[in-house]
């Protein structure tokens, strides 16, 4: 079967710094691809060449059998590919709801309505009351974004990815900063989510992705050293000489037990 | 339903307030010493320092070379009145057709600019347009201006009125101000509105949720550009000339210092409320004192030290502490007591936002 997203011999340098040399990916329609590798390895790079907000030097990407190497941001996002960052992207003065509302293709379709209220559109609303819930921050609908909790902030994060609604979500490094209490309910969110869209995420928690992930991509020197299922990878020379290769074991073994 | 409090009537009460105590003016202005033709300049400010809100509360653009479109608009006004044989509304028309045409310009170079460059480039245009109203004499009347702009009348089907005297110019102009108000007060809540708020908060996350970001950017410019122009069309009218100093630097720091004063990046209101107290000031205090903009300029000073959201900020912070609330609002949706106030003063980004959703069931 066709990947749904494929990227092919990805080269991307900025000035003599080689950030990603040949890389190829091929994500199959609702897996769960986890990104993993050293700090600095190329990992958020790769997430930037493929999401449109750098051109690859050379290379292609496609999703779903259409070219998409080298258009923008927005042009990636309509086309179904949404991504959360890792460094947190919100509308800092909007409340939770106003954040999901302006992401949302039903009112980005009316983006250039200049006489509807925003205001009555109540099917935006319920909508991304909805997303909200999904998230988990119900409760917290009309509360500044930029007053919510760090935590909360994160889901907020991945709720404005979600809000346009993608066939495919990136999340760049989504526990950073998160304590263990946060990270498990963040894998119940995307363990949720994995039964409805394809999913590529960065992560350092190898406990977190080896958790989820179907397949695990490794990321170092700019290229994929290594790739496989979590039970395969553990075998890796490179996973098991990782400083963080024992806890992300252990999770392993506590899933299998 | 709960959910008509987060919608936004057409018109609010403090429209209706800002209005009636305009329209009120001519009765006692008198009284406190000063003349209708204060109330004009007044009311013509405020359509230009509301324009330009739009650029720099609502879309977080600093232009400050807005004086340009100010005086594009007049000039235009007085070009069309005096070559063309343009009447009022097609004059008015016009002009801001001719604004929105630079605005279009200048907009495509600088909208995929931020911050200190996107400031920079406004002045840049900004100087570059008022050397040419200096230097082009044949068609601009070089330092002198274009002189004797007549007030055409207003014609109508079935009513002819005549505009010649500061009274009724002045109602003609309070009119256009309701006008632009319900426009841009349908704008900053529109979807438009919203998304542009939005790049003004983060332009990269609205650009990765799939908007056009320099489109949205360049059309606020325009349209920024355009109602400047009908605020310097009607000051041409007012003034019965267009001359080079509307397009200086100086004016189109007197618009900042207006907006800013008054509250325009926390509230819709702001650059009325500033509108007003600047030619207020300048007229009060330019009766005493030469130095009258020294102490304005230190009144700006004092604003942007210790209360750089404004007066508007300052009233909302002050309404904040009267509700015993503090920011960020409670979003406890259990107070059906509170009445729903989309219709105070407060900006839309202010975060008294109306509690939605009640109870979903």
């Amino acid at each position: 079967m066709a990947a749904l997203f494929e990227a092919t011999h990805l080269h991307k340098r900025f000035g003599s710094q080689v950030v990603l040399e040949d890389i190829s990916l091929a994500v199959e329609r609702g897996e769960l691809r986890g990104i993993m590798g050293p700090n600095g390895a190329g990992k958020t790079t790769c997430f930037n060449v493929l999401t449109g907000r750098y051109k690859p030097d050379r290379g292609r990407v496609t999703f779903d059998g259409r070219d998409l190497t080298g258009l923008s941001p927005r042009e990636v996002a309509r086309r179904g590919i949404s991504r959360s960052f890792q460094i947190m992207n919100l509308f800092d003065e909007y409340t939770a709801i106003d954040n999901i509302v302006v992401a949302l293709p039903s009112v980005r379709a009316r983006g250039w309505s200049m006489w509807r209220d925003l205001g009555r559109m109540d099917s935006a609303y319920d909508e991304a009351a909805s997303i909200l819930q999904r998230v988990g921050l119900a409760g917290k609908a009309q509360v500044a974004s930029r007053g919510l909790s760090y935590g909360e902030r994160r889901a907020l994060e991945i709720g404005v990815a979600l809000a346009a609604r993608p066939q495919l979500l990136f999340l760049d490094e989504p526990t950073a900063g998160l304590g263990i209490e946060g990270t498990a309910r963040l894998a119940d969110l995307v363990g949720s989510l994995k039964k409805q869209l394809t999913i590529v995420i960065i992560e350092h928690d190898m406990r977190f992705l080896f958790r989820l992930a179907d397949r695990v991509s490794v990321i170092h020197w700019g290229q994929v050293i290594a790739e496989g299922t979590p039970a395969a990878l553990r075998e890796n020379p490179w996973v098991q000489r990782s400083s963080l290769a024992n806890a992300g074991a252990e999770g392993l073994a506590g899933g299998a037990a | 339903m709960s959910s008509t409090s987060r919608s936004t009537p057409l018109v609010t009460a403090p429209m209706l307030v800002t209005l009636a105590a305009l329209a009120r003016a001519p009765l006692w202005l008198g009284a406190v010493g000063l003349y209708q033709y204060v109330a004009l300049e007044v009311v013509i400010w405020m359509i230009f320092a509301l324009a330009h809100n739009l650029l720099l509360g609502q879309g977080g653009m600093p232009s400050f070379g807005h004086g340009a479109y100010f005086g594009v608009g007049a000039y235009a006004f007085g070009l069309l009145q005096q070559q063309a044989g343009a009447g009022l509304l097609g004059g008015l028309a016009g002009a801001m057709l001719c604004t929105a045409l630079v605005g279009a310009f200048v907009a495509a170079f600088i909208s995929h600019r931020r911050g200190i460059y996107y400031a920079l480039l406004t002045i840049a245009f900004g100087q570059v347009m008022w050397f040419v109203a200096m230097k082009w004499h044949s068609v601009t009347g070089g330092e002198d201006g274009l002189l004797k702009i007549a007030r055409p009348p207003l014609e109508l089907p079935g009513v002819r009125l005549s505009l010649t005297s500061n009274e009724a110019f002045y109602g003609f102009a309070l009119a256009v101000l309701a006008v632009v108000v319900v426009f841009l007060w349908r704008l900053v809540h529109s979807p438009w509105g919203r998304v542009l708020r939005a790049i003004k908060q983060n332009e990269m996350r609205a650009a990765f949720v799939g908007y056009n970001v320099w489109l949205y950017k360049w059309s606020a410019f325009v349209l920024s550009a355009a109602l400047s122009g009908l605020a310097g069309a009607l000051f041409a009218m007012a003034q019965h000339s267009a001359y080079p100093n509307v397009m200086s630097l100086h004016n189109s720091g007197f618009v900042v210092m207006m907006v800013l004063i008054g509250g325009g990046l926390v509230s819709f209101w702001g650059p009325v409320i500033g509108a007003a107290l600047f030619i207020l000031a300048r007229d009060l205090l330019g009766a005493y004192t030469e130095g009258w903009l020294l102490w304005y300029g230190l009144l700006f000073m004092a604003v942007v030290l210790f209360q750089p959201e404004g007066i508007a900020g300052a009233w909302q912070a002050w309404r904040r502490r009267g509700r015993g609330t503090a920011p960020p609002a409670p979003s406890t949706p259990s107070t059906p007591s509170t009445p729903s106030t989309p219709s105070t003063p407060t900006g839309p980004s202010g975060p008294s936002v109306p509690v939605a959703r009640q109870g979903e069931a």
